[in-house]
């Protein structure tokens, strides 16, 4: 019997959570003597009430949606990637090479050149840390934050001495050519009347998330390898039983993890910034930690939750623009999010599912 | 009190316990409905029910993990609150636990004191709990070396460890939760001398168990649970198995196993030599040698950790191994990529693995994604190349939840959420209804209630008169013994001997599995 039904579960948990962490957030805000009605106001107008401000909340939810959707994929074989960050560095020097020394003729082909370039660099980032758990039992989420140093380190010693634009003094690549330029959702949405997400880094790669929630919800749920996948990470010793290969799950999953992380590098790298940057991940890769456990490693969870996410991106922004709000508050507000929905979920579901098993017991009688 | 008789005229002694009218409910789950029970002082009263019948709710009450929603206790005539075990222990109950609650890297003396030291200081106390527990030890018999640690003795003695801890905080009543579920034939033996010696000594005992032979064996009264209610209290002398498992399962049950002999045909399961050594360098295998041939049912019997399971696991693909393995004639790997569980699959061996929780199903994936573990790569399963045909496998896992009786019927539903004995149906159901030329079943009805038992044994049965060849491992000899065509008894990794069922008896199977070959005396 299941103690509450599945709605209250993956509905009324993550509000009730949320709300809680709301109020603490309110508190907080009062405390340094703001007004929080008026903060919480202009987060959502900042965000959520002009296209130029859903323009960067979809921004950010993009990189959250491909980092999420690693961290989900992994977690189905029980396998905690926190290399989001690292894979997703690289990724972004996948997409820079394939942008850079490729002649593409058009963003169509490019976009799909700096998928592959992206996915099969963060992949390949992944696959160390896999074959060392898969052989070895080093633990995944030991060699994975290992690896995300390593991976800031390559993409430092690679730009200040490798790919830097010539003459430059900002570690970057050159901009990339016009044809493999994304359109951005202003390109893509304005008329000729009405310009719309003016000036917002929202490009067509979003869409690209949206194909990664339908292509990883297809792989978990229907197909054999997702069927294993799922198997391995619930029990290690029935998938022995079943004859599948803890091994080949295990780096297969981590290099669908790492390549999904890579691919969040065709948002920021090709579709905002048109150059490889020091640092493109800006924490994407560990917010999308929090984004798969709100999203209780779901597809659809994990684009809501990577929506909230972006929305608290962009407000917080907003905030450290219009208030005397401090920046680091706005981290702490995000913090507060994450605990809630994330580490202190135990709180509000045991008594919620104490509430309705009492409802029942009323109910039966 | 002489003999533990049980006492016509009530007014002379009060009942040890008395519970009235005690009822307990989670949610919409009715767990005890308005039982009442007496148990005199000095007697053995056995508590059986199937798994789920509410038995070990009815005890945890009245050792205070839970609160009754309505009743009363009465200990020794009194009426008693027992809010927790604190107060359960100070009314002079003591509880042994199916699974002990030792601490292993303490010694025998330092997990009797644990939570019943006086002082802050811990040598004195020590000093003096040697000396009660030597004492106590003397009395009723029951020798274990104080000095030892837990993790160096066997279960047989750490449930004597559990006695005394009970006995030391002195506990005049003693409840023993499914205590024959991790002995050994002998060592269950040697705990009922006990229980009878603690009886003799004026104590208490309340046994609750599904085993309906030990209930014969030992106990003065029975009490018979169904679903949440008492259904019967009975002298055990004036009751027999039979009634006590109608009673048990609320219609009449076939205890024996009828089947025609066998007919057994041309060789399926050819090993020789087979050996396996295990990840700390123990050779658990130590040249195994057997056949079994189509239509029959070799069982495989022995204490567990003789090598049983490692026999299973070799032979369903989950441990290398070397030797020679053949199926009809021709040799399978031992070792290496095609030696895993879907190779053997292939090659027609469905596996029945003797742990269904952690091996055979994925208690958190539903009945249907269950009924296609281990076979999901099959086309029959696929929409096409890429995606699995759920909803048509759905359909299937509706069918043969049918043909094997799963309750409820519903493939949606987790594993975790149907009773030990239609999970075991499920694994059945999957293994057979693949038709394979070899099944191997590893405890086919460990923790399984009265009415699956005489299903599952069934099912087997059939498979072996459709000339299927059958390897059967369990630890209950009853079930070797009538479900087997022949039996192989297994001692530290090696085949002591091999027996028809007809022409011996339990007390040399015994014996083999003891590692004694009577023969050669």
């Amino acid at each position: 019997m299941e103690k509450m039904p599945k709605w209250a579960d993956a509905v009324l948990v993550p509000l009730l959570s949320l709300l809680m962490a709301a109020i603490l957030s309110a508190i907080v805000i009062f405390a340094i003597g703001e007004d929080p009605v008026a903060a919480f106001k202009l987060m959502v107008d900042g965000a959520l009430m002009r296209s130029a401000g859903w323009g960067y909340t979809l921004y950010y939810a993009t990189n959250f949606i491909f980092t999420g959707l690693a961290v989900s994929v992994a977690f189905h074989a029980r396998l905690f990637n926190i290399g989001g960050e690292g894979q997703a560095m690289l990724g972004g020097l996948g997409v820079a090479l394939v942008c850079l020394y490729i002649p593409w003729p058009h963003w169509t082909l490019a976009i799909i050149g700096a998928s592959i370039g992206g996915a099969i660099f963060g992949a390949a980032w992944a696959f160390a840390p896999a074959y060392l758990q898969a052989k070895r039992g080093s633990h995944v989420v030991i060699t994975t934050i290992m690896f995300n140093y390593i991976a800031y380190s390559v993409l430092n010693y690679l730009l200040v001495n490798v790919l830097i634009a010539k003459g430059s003094m900002d570690p970057a690549t050159p901009k990339f050519p016009e044809a493999t330029h994304l359109p951005t959702f202003r390109d893509m949405f304005s008329t000729a009347d009405t310009i719309l997400f003016r000036g917002s880094p929202a490009n067509v790669s979003f869409f690209l998330a949206l194909f990664a929630c339908v292509f990883v919800w297809l792989l978990i749920w229907r197909t054999r390898l997702g069927y294993e996948i799922r198997a391995f990470g619930h029990s290690d010793t029935a998938a022995n039983y079943a004859g599948i290969s803890a091994v080949r799950i295990t780096i297969v999953t981590m290099l669908i993890s790492g390549a999904l992380a890579g691919l969040m590098a065709v948002n920021t790298t090709q579709g905002e910034a048109e150059r490889l940057i020091l640092n493109p991940t800006e924490g994407a890769g560990f917010i999308g930690i929090a984004v798969a456990l709100m999203g209780r490693n779901h597809p659809v969870g994990v684009f809501i939750a990577a929506l909230l996410f972006g929305f608290l991106y962009q407000g917080g922004a907003e905030l450290a623009l219009w208030t005397n709000i401090p920046r680091e508050l706005i981290v702490v507000i995000q913090a507060l999010v994450i605990l809630f929905t994330g580490a202190l979920d135990n709180m509000v579901r045991m008594p919620l599912e104490r509430l309705f098993l009492a409802f029942r017991r009323k109910e039966a009688r | 009190m002489q003999g533990g008789r049980v006492t016509e005229r009530r007014a002379t002694a009060a009942p040890a316990i008395e519970l009235r009218g005690i009822s307990k409910a989670f949610g919409p789950v009715q767990a005890n409905k308005d039982i009442s029970i007496r148990v005199m002082p000095g007697t053995i009263h056995g508590i059986i029910g199937e798994n789920g019948a509410g038995k070990s709710t009815l005890m945890s009450i009245l050792y205070g993990f839970y609160k009754a929603d309505a009743g009363e206790i009465f200990i020794n005539g009194q009426k008693t609150q027992i809010p927790d075990s604190q107060a359960a222990i100070r009314a002079g109950i003591g509880m042994v636990f199916q699974h002990f609650k030792l601490v292993q890297n303490f010694t025998v003396l330092e997990n009797i004191i644990l939570g019943a030291e006086d002082g802050g200081l811990l040598k004195p106390s020590l000093a003096k709990a040697r000396k009660s527990l030597i004492a106590l030890e003397k009395e009723y018999g029951l020798k274990v070396d104080p000095d030892a640690l837990i993790e160096e003795i066997g279960v047989g003695k750490q449930q004597r460890v559990e006695i005394l801890k009970a006995l030391y905080r002195q506990a005049e009543i003693l409840i023993l939760d499914e205590p024959t579920g991790v002995l050994t034939p002998a060592e269950a033996d040697q705990l009922f001398r006990i229980l009878a010696r603690l009886k003799a000594e004026g104590k208490t005992i309340i046994l609750i168990t599904h085993k309906l032979r030990e209930i014969m064996e030992i106990t003065d009264t029975v009490s018979v649970m169904r679903r949440g209610e008492m259904t019967a209290t009975v002298k055990t002398s004036q009751t027999s198995p039979e009634e006590l498992a109608e009673l048990m399962v609320g219609r009449k049950v076939l205890l024996r196993v009828d089947k025609a002999p066998a007919k057994p045909g041309a060789e399926v399961l050819l090993v020789d030599d087979l050996r396996v050594t295990d990840e700390d360098g123990v050779e658990r295998l130590k040249g195994i040698s057997l056949k079994v041939r189509a239509g029959e049912i070799l069982g495989v019997a022995g204490v567990a950790g003789n090598g049983q399971s490692e026999l299973l696991e070799v032979l369903g693909g989950m441990r290398p191994a070397t030797g020679q393995v053949s199926i009809k004639g021709e040799s399978i790997d031992l070792t290496g990529k095609r030696s895993d569980g879907q190779s053997r699959r292939s090659r027609g061996i469905a596996h029945v693995p003797e742990d269904r929780q952690h091996e055979g199903l994925i208690m958190d994936f539903a009945a249907w994604e269950n009924l296609i573990f281990g076979y999901h790569h099959d086309p029959e399963y696929q929409a096409n190349r890429l995606l699995m045909d759920n909803s048509d496998v759905t359909q299937l896992a509706a069918r043969k939840m049918e043909r094997f009786d799963v309750r409820p019927p519903n493939p949606r539903l987790t594993a975790k959420s149907f009773s030990g004995g239609n999970q075991q149906k499920l694994v059945l159901a999957r293994e057979i209804e693949r038709n394979p030329d070899l099944l191997l079943v590893g405890q086919p009805t460990r923790g399984v209630d009265i009415g699956a038992i005489e299903f599952i044994h069934k099912q087997i049965i059939a498979l072996r008169d459709a000339g299927k060849a059958i390897l059967l491992v369990s630890v209950e000899l009853d079930e070797i013994m009538s479900l087997s065509d022949r039996i192989a008894v297994m001692f530290d990794g090696r085949i002591m001997g091999e027996r028809l069922p007809s022409q011996t008896d339990q007390t040399e199977l015994g014996l083999l599995m003891a590692g004694i070959d009577p023969d050669t005396d």
